[in-house]
């Protein structure tokens, strides 16, 4: 069977199945439709949680960043899964026991304010819209990669069966459906990490394979690389930082904070029957989170060392002298997989210096040594680029693995970005229908009516999510970077301090949370140009370029949430302190006793 | 009442505290601060600062929240207050 036919029957099946579970799971209650009526187990939960939160990002390019990066990557790896202990321990269970439908809801009512609540819905709305785009783009790549179609009838698709599942579904059809995705995605991320994890170093575990010797020599893969890597010029595997310790430790702060205060995640743990629930769904969630998270540095380490394996076969699996002419991978003797990825334009050859065989090295290296090496050798700069997304989707072809196992990444890719746009799309609606709509707008509206408002916002951001990812705004690629600070620099802190500080009011808890994402928006949109509009930059007003203390703007969150925390204490200590009632809410919210199930009552 | 809901409060406050102490000690002390340090001795092929910012992190983190869902647990049925 041809490889287009595999993938074509392997990525409809699983659509298939999407659409099953979403027949079987309609959502007849508004409790349904938000908190999938309440039962959902810690265990399935956990999956959920998983494909809600691992997404288009997390399986196609977090593997190659780390590539890339080297150490620096772990930053990714620590920030998006330490935020689960943060989420564990601080927020999910309280927020559970409150047990109501929405984080903005929380916000409006422990800070006795409509005007709370709304700052919270815009911060939802900014965080998850922007989140989105990414999420309708890697549908739309994923589909032109893999099924031969443009990216646009791919987006088309995607929306269809989003809708169908999401619309009708509601919370409920997304949870059951995540299940079934984080089955595929899972099973498409680790099937070819093991495969090529043996090939490497003998041991099918990629996880160990990354801490083994390559096959036949005495040395350490992770060694081996640091000594390659530092022959072509680029800075040593195991120890190159990103952008420095400060701001290294800065941005994994960000992310973690970030990664606790998204709304979409925080969401799912209204799902479940009980506060020991919510406990355990965390954990549940950070282990199936988990397996992907510890499986991609292997994946970014040896998809790196089959890269470099392939240019320069006898440096990597011998002692070849990587400047000797010979060393180097003849252009025309390239295997099929680099000329099937030259089609997409993710991977190019240029001959610089008409030798016909590749260089692939950093020419923009400072160390004088590597450069007279360079030169010495007769090169004449980098030949190869590769993106970074390579390293995961053509892991399987790299490795010679077979069509099914392609077709496998296809369907996983798909399920990833499907998953995590249906759970910003569920924190978009009930946002709408349940916190504008009932909350502001129509609070006498009826059950039945507020289920249809659900699902009537639910189909229009739909349409608006597939429109952005249609005609991305050029400020595509920085727009996860917002979302990370908004969360971390707005919500987070807010809904942390309803919980810790019995003391703090309506009046500190929202200017901290507009000075805090204030803050943050100002520093990201000095680099970035306001609202991302190119030719607004105005970094040299701030004393150019990262100047606060080296930080880079996707690193700013944390120091959002200091300001948040800063200015929500001293405001709260000019003002008068909360009621009694909402002191005594605090106080219940605190113990687990008398859980109830989740609710919308105001 | 009052003063047991204290007593309830300061004992979860405990158990929060020390687990972020070992939380930020594994992924910012091991993994970043004292990366470059540990770097010189060696877990199988990884170098240490490495493998805790790349996989052991990750590890601790999982077993802090199951160890955080017991011991809350204990202190729920310690101060009676947990779920029926």
């Amino acid at each position: 069977m041809e490889l287009q036919t595999t993938i074509y029957l392997v990525v409809g099946a699983t659509f298939a199945l999407y659409i099953a579970i979403a027949l079987w799971a309609r959502a007849g209650t508004t409790s349904d439709f938000y908190a999938a009526g309440g039962q959902v187990g810690p265990v399935m939960n956990g999956m959920a949680i998983g494909a809600d939160w691992m997404s288009a990002a997390s399986f196609i390019s977090m593997a190659g960043l780390i590539s890339n990066m080297g150490y620096g990557g772990g930053l990714f790896l620590m920030g998006w899964t330490g935020g689960y202990v943060l989420l564990a321990m601080l927020l999910a269970p309280y927020l559970r026991k409150f047990g109501k439908f929405t984080v903005p809801q929380f916000i409006g009512d422990r800070f006795y304010s409509k005007s709370a609540s709304t700052v919270a819905v815009l911060c939802l709305l900014v965080a998850s819209l922007t989140y989105i785009i990414g999420q309708m783009t890697g549908v739309g790549v994923a589909f032109s990669r893999f099924l031969g179609v443009t990216s646009e009838t791919g987006i088309y698709v995607g929306m269809g069966i989003v809708f169908v599942y999401a619309v009708f579904g509601g919370m409920k059809g997304i949870t059951y459906t995540q299940v079934a995705q984080y089955c595929v995605l899972i099973s498409a991320y680790i099937i070819p990490a093991i495969f090529i994890s043996i090939q490497l170093t003998g041991n099918p575990v990629p996880q160990l394979g990354l801490g083994s010797n390559i096959v036949g020599q005495d040395v350490s893969l992770l060694h081996k690389l640091d000594l390659v890597v530092s022959d072509l010029g680029f800075a040593n595997y195991t120890t190159s930082d990103a952008g420095g310790m400060l701001n290294m430790f800065v941005y994994t702060m960000s992310l973690m904070i970030g990664t606790a205060g998204l709304p979409h995640v925080i969401m799912r743990f209204f799902t479940v029957p009980t506060v020991a629930a919510a406990r355990s769904s965390a954990g549940w969630a950070l282990i199936f989170i988990g397996l992907l998270y510890t499986t991609a540095p292997a994946v970014a380490a040896m998809a790196k060392t089959n890269l470099l394996r392939t240019i320069t076969p006898g440096v990597v699996m011998g002692n070849a002298d990587p400047y000797a002419a010979d060393s180097q991978l003849v252009y025309a003797e390239r295997p099929d997989w680099m000329k099937r990825w030259e089609k997409t334009g993710l991977l190019k050859w240029e001959d610089k210096n008409g030798d016909g065989r590749i260089q692939y090295y950093n020419d923009k290296s400072k160390n004088d040594a590597f450069k007279a090496k360079a030169e010495g050798a007769g090169w004449k700069g980098n030949e190869l680029t590769v993106n970074a997304d390579i390293i995961v989707l053509a892991n399987p072809e790299i490795a010679l693995l077979p069509d099914w196992v392609i077709a496998l990444v296809a369907a996983g890719g798909l399920a990833a970005a499907l998953s995590t746009a249906a759970g910003l799309l569920m924190a978009i609606s009930a946002a709408i229908s349940h916190d504008l709509i009932k909350n502001v707008f129509v609070p006498d509206i009826s059950e039945k009516n507020e289920l249809l408002a659900g699902k009537i916002s639910m189909a229009v951001a739909i349409v608006i999510a597939g429109y952005l990812g249609l005609n991305p705004p050029g400020f595509a690629a920085g727009t996860v970077a917002l979302a990370f600070g908004i969360a971390a620099s707005s919500l987070f802190p807010a809904i942390m301090m309803g919980i810790f500080s019995k003391k703090m009011n309506k009046e500190g808890a929202i200017s901290g949370m507009l000075a805090g994402l204030f803050v943050t928006l100002f520093y990201v949109f000095a680099a970035k140009g306001i609202f991302f509009i190119k030719g607004t930059e105005y970094v040299d007003l701030i004393g150019g370029p990262n100047s606060f203390f080296g930080i880079t703007p996707e690193a700013f969150g944390a120091i959002g949430a200091c300001v948040n925390f800063a200015v929500a204490f001293i405001v709260d200590k000019m003002t008068p302190e909360p009621p009694e009632h909402i002191q005594a809410m605090v106080e219940s919210v605190r113990i687990p006793r008398g859980s109830g199930a989740v609710s919308g009552a105001h | 009442m009052e003063d047991s809901a204290k007593a309830y409060w300061s004992a979860t406050l405990g158990l929060l505290t020390k687990i972020l102490i070992v939380w930020f000690l594994v992924s910012f002390g091991a993994g970043i601060l004292f990366a470059p340090a540990l770097n010189s001795i060696h877990l199988g092929g990884y170098p240490l600062g490495f493998w805790f910012a790349q996989q052991g992190a990750m590890y601790i983190f999982i077993a802090l929240i199951f160890y955080y869902r017991k011991k809350m647990g204990e202190i729920d049925r310690q101060f009676d207050v947990h779920e029926e």
